[in-house]
């Protein structure tokens, strides 16, 4: 069944700002990668590819009925912790994690679909569990475990920024549907003291790059060279930038990944301020819309599912550029649209085209 | 399907949407305002930092000024030195790239490995030297190959080059590199450590002239320092040019002379101070010092037994034996003890008292003794009696005269200052009276008195010159990259004595016949187109106490060389018209007749053979001279 409403419905002015932060970021890759010369094919060819198979999955998404992914939830969340649980077991390890595992011919990344599986199965539990008053502790626990249990494998991998990626899109979608005063106080006092727990917990090189966030000059050649670099390319890039093809940080390689997780540190020393609030605007801009589509959704599993998503735009955003801009550790955060990689321009495509299923639905009943 | 309302008709869930959109937008206006600090407020540290990324300044050394002769004759030169280096970040593994490198440059891996590790205390952005001057062709083929071999460069730096190689080598000196200690001193604040700099003689003397001013180059490398391309360039501006008053031709003669012998020469004008020759024996060679002294050759170098790092010109002290006689005949006549006609009775020796007797070098005795032949055929015993009569304060304070027993105040190289003994002076030292029996010995240059052989040049030049003891000098003229001169010599008189001309003239006529008149002790290194006058003197090192000794002593083949006398020639030239004075020292040469004169010969052979000496001067060859 076709509906011409759909059509009518169909947002637009949405997917072609997507589509300009995309632009925006082809070009950029174009400039921080103009160095490389042994490249088969360029990264930049290769991530215009990985838009066109980004929007196809726009429009599969919006073709079918958002509501039908209700009744999918909790299979497609059984089937996302049976992968993340193989790869554990049976997972392609590189670089001292297991992230991948290999599903006829293709390597995927469970952790990385559980991000999408997460606000499917926390919108289905949480449009189906309304508390006046908010969750309580005790009502917390069921959400607490479907949030925590794929959180945990993840960073078992290790992927720690998948982990808390996973974490704060959940937690967002709990504090939305609401969360008594005291559960909060007591939530919060207890994550602090499991913070201090976890110190030990974590891995010589998480624990590096935090100390090293704290004060990036321990270790100027090592851990902290990241952050130095970024912050050196950022800040000279004054307020109009040194212009396109013209940073000498990224040009002459000082700057590191500066396609995938540093690719806005380049945008920021060629652009300079004026660029990087207008790129700013246009991310705030599609959180915002996001939030907007999920006030104005038909019901509450596709505002749940519109708030999620847009929970997952909005710390994938505020992780990256947090990172480069030296306000937060270096966590291995993609930023959306704009950093090199074939698995984070799917995933944030699925999360666009769900938007723009509730977004287009919304008269439907 | 949710039976709920939309959530737009909800009040509680519209106001989370209010409080999450002003959440969503707070939080990305602190993104901005970060960006807004980092980018408005932090532009100039941060873009200086980014230039600091970007931009290496390499020095590029200034050459060393050159020196030359007093005719412009180049001595001390500069040539490229081409270094092979690593640049660290640009290396990646070295144990890869070592190989190939070895095979280029035909010299074992580990050496550069031990290079390479030496090399980690420097600051990373520095090159690192793997292999210092490396050949023209060397150098070509890592040019060549340098695709193969990332992170490698050459680096030219000028490098001292001795055209006439050990040629007066303690005259340059030589130079090493800035030490850490020098570092820390404010004379060197503008040295960077791997700098080199002069160490001893004129290379430290003149450090600040010759050195020059580094250029700098500004370049713009990349994260793996490879040079992308120049930006600025200042060109290095060389050192000043230092013109001596050294004769390269007679230089190069006195050193030929001397062969392999130990010893010193010193050549001066007579007139104004300037030193012609300056010749220590045995020497080294300053280009060791140039690429850098192993520490082999160092060792050998410092325990060497004829001592080829002390600049004997300066630092050798012997006892002047017979070349004091006319400084004690000039105190004697000066004192009135002796006229230039008084006799003694030499019989071969010298009795003081009725213990002591002192022998002349000449058994049988020289029989009826005036000044002239007692100078002429250097009889002792005349000596021992003039100078006995004419005491041993009155000898010290002609000898003073004449600058012994004080430094000439030469620039550098330590200087020492020779002694001359006098009664107080060994009250000081010795805490003991004067004896005549040392009185006798020093009239004969024996006993306490030391002289350095430029003491003894000068001395010469003052008895040639009437009695004017002039500063010795070495730099004639300091000019920079412009030709002007910056210093210019001016003579300088060190003391001014009015000899009485009779009495000078009868020890110049003396010294006259030494060398050409039969029987004079010189006269077998008489010159046919050149008269020059002189002095022999053979100086003891050992006291040898009996006649077997004696006896012994006559075949010095048999004597170890350390205990065989020291061979001393003085000399100027021309004799009536005296322009250069030249001194010699032969240590453990034997006598100064067979040994000292020659040289001395040499070098006047050298000084003559292209100018025209006036008719006067020239001796005329008569039939049957």
């Amino acid at each position: 069944m076709f509906d011409r409403r759909l059509l009518t419905n169909f947002n637009w002015t949405y997917l072609l700002l997507i589509l300009l932060i995309s632009a925006i970021g082809i070009a950029n890759m174009f400039s921080a990668t103009s160095s490389w010369t042994t490249a088969v094919q360029p990264v930049y060819i290769k991530q215009l590819y990985w838009l066109g198979l980004g929007v196809l999955v726009v429009a599969i998404v919006c073709v079918f009925d958002y509501r039908h992914l209700e009744y999918l939830s909790f299979s497609l969340y059984g089937g996302n912790l049976l992968l993340l649980v193989l790869v554990l077991a049976i997972g392609r390890t590189s670089m001292g994690a297991t992230r991948w595992i290999s599903l006829g011919g293709f390597n995927v990344q469970p952790s990385e679909i559980m991000k999408i599986v997460i606000i499917v199965a926390l919108a289905r539990y949480l449009s189906e569990t309304e508390h006046l008053r908010g969750f309580s502790l005790r009502e917390l626990i069921i959400p607490g475990l479907i949030l925590g249990i794929p959180a945990l494998l993840i960073m078992k991998q290790p992927d720690l920024g998948t982990a808390l990626l996973v974490l704060c899109i959940g937690g967002t979608m709990a504090l939305f549907a609401g969360i008594r005063r005291s559960s909060l106080i007591f939530l919060a006092t207890s994550g602090l003291a499991a913070v201090g727990g976890g110190w030990f917990l974590l891995h010589d090189y998480q624990k590096r790059r935090i100390l090293t966030f704290l004060d990036p000059e321990r270790d100027p050649l090592g851990a902290g060279y990241h952050i130095i670099q970024s912050k050196i390319a950022v800040g000279s890039g004054g307020f109009s930038g040194l212009g396109f093809m013209k940073g000498t940080q990224s040009q002459l390689s000082f700057l590191p990944e500066r396609h995938t997780d540093f690719a806005f540190s380049v945008f920021a020393e060629e652009w300079g301020l004026a660029g990087c609030l207008l790129l700013l605007g246009h991310y705030c801009l599609i959180v915002l819309w996001g939030l907007h589509i999920a006030l104005r959704a038909n019901d509450r599993f596709g505002m749940y599912l519109a708030i999620g998503v847009s929970a997952m735009l909005f710390w994938h955003i505020v992780v990256n550029l947090g990172m480069v801009i030296g306000l937060l550790p270096v966590v291995g955060v993609p930023l959306p649209l704009f950093s090199y990689g074939g698995t984070s321009m799917i995933t944030t495509m699925t999360g666009v085209g769900i938007l723009m299923n509730v977004g287009m639905r919304r008269f439907i009943f | 399907m949710s039976l709920n309302p939309p959530p737009e008709e909800t009040p509680g869930l519209r106001r989370r949407f209010v409080i999450s959109s002003l959440l969503v937008a707070g939080i990305f206006f602190v993104l901005a305002l970060r960006l807004w600090y980092l980018q408005i407020l932090g532009v100039e540290h941060y873009r200086n930092l980014s230039e600091r990324n970007r931009i290496r300044h390499v020095a590029i050394r200034a050459p060393r000024g050159e020196i030359f002769d007093r005719h412009g004759t180049l001595l001390v030169d500069n040539r490229p030195a081409f270094t092979v280096s690593a640049l660290r970040q640009g290396v990646g593994d070295h144990k890869q790239l070592f190989p190939r490198l070895a095979e280029l440059l035909a010299i074992d891996e580990e050496q550069l490995e031990e290079s390479w590790q030496a090399g980690q205390g420097l600051p990373r952005y520095r090159p690192l030297p793997l292999l210092e001057d490396v050949g023209r062709q060397a150098m070509e083929k890592v040019q060549e190959n340098s695709v193969d071999l990332p992170g490698i460069m050459i680096e030219v730096k000028p490098l001292r080059a001795y055209p006439y190689g050990e040629m007066a080598a303690h005259l340059f000196g030589y130079l090493g590199e800035v030490t850490e200690d020098e570092l820390r001193q404010s004379a060197y604040s503008s040295y960077h450590s791997g700098e080199m700099v002069g160490k001893t003689a004129l290379e430290r003397m003149f450090e600040e002239k010759l050195r020059g001013t580094a250029g700098q180059k500004r370049i713009e490398v990349n994260v793996r320092g490879r040079e992308l391309r120049q930006l600025t360039t200042r060109n290095p501006r060389s050192g000043q040019r230092l013109y001596l008053t050294i004769d390269a031709k007679i230089q190069q003669a006195a050193e030929t002379a001397l062969t392999d012998k130990a010893g010193a020469v010193v050549v001066l004008d007579v007139n104004n101070g300037e030193i012609l020759a300056f010749v220590s024996k045995p020497t080294f060679d300053p280009a060791w010092f140039a690429r850098g002294v192993s520490g082999d050759e160092w060792r050998e170098l410092i325990n060497n037994p004829r001592h080829p790092m002390t600049n004997k010109v300066l630092r050798g002290q012997y006892p002047p034996g017979s070349t004091f006689k006319m400084v004690v005949a000039l105190a004697a006549l000066e004192a009135g003890a002796v006229t230039p006609s008084t006799t003694f009775q030499c019989n071969g020796s010298f009795k003081l008292g009725k213990s002591y007797e002192y022998r002349c070098w000449k058994k049988k005795g020289h029989g009826t003794v005036d000044l002239h032949k007692a100078i002429k055929e250097s009889c002792d015993v005349w000596f021992y009696q003039a100078g006995l009569e004419t005491g041993i304060d009155q000898i010290a304070s002609a000898a003073q005269r004449f600058g012994l027993g004080q430094k000439t105040g030469f620039l550098f190289g330590g200087e020492r200052s020779g002694l001359i003994p006098t009664r107080a002076w060994k009250k000081k030292r010795f805490g003991t009276s004067w004896y005549n029996g040392e009185t006798v010995i020093t009239s004969i240059g024996q006993g306490f008195v030391l002289a350095t052989p430029l003491q003894l040049a000068s001395m010469t030049a003052a008895i040639a010159n009437g009695g004017t003891v002039w500063k010795p000098q070495i730099v004639q003229k300091i000019v920079d990259l412009e030709g002007e001169a910056d210093w210019l010599l001016t003579p300088e008189k060190l003391m001014e004595t009015a000899w009485s001309e009779k009495s000078l003239q009868a020890v110049r006529d003396a010294m006259e016949s030494v060398v050409n008149d039969v029987g004079g002790t010189a006269w077998r290194s008489q010159l046919k187109n050149v008269r020059f006058a002189g002095k022999t003197g053979t100086a003891q090192v050992v006291k040898r106490k009996s006649d077997e000794e004696e006896e012994q002593a006559k075949d010095d083949e048999v004597i170890p060389y350390q205990y065989r006398d020291h061979a001393l020639f003085v000399s100027y030239a021309p004799a009536d018209k005296p322009q250069i004075a030249v001194a010699v020292v032969v240590e453990h040469g034997g006598h100064g007749s067979s040994a000292a004169a020659p040289v001395a010969k040499a070098v006047y052979e050298a000084y003559f053979a292209d100018k025209t000496v006036n008719n006067d001067t020239v001796r005329q060859v008569a039939p049957g001279d």
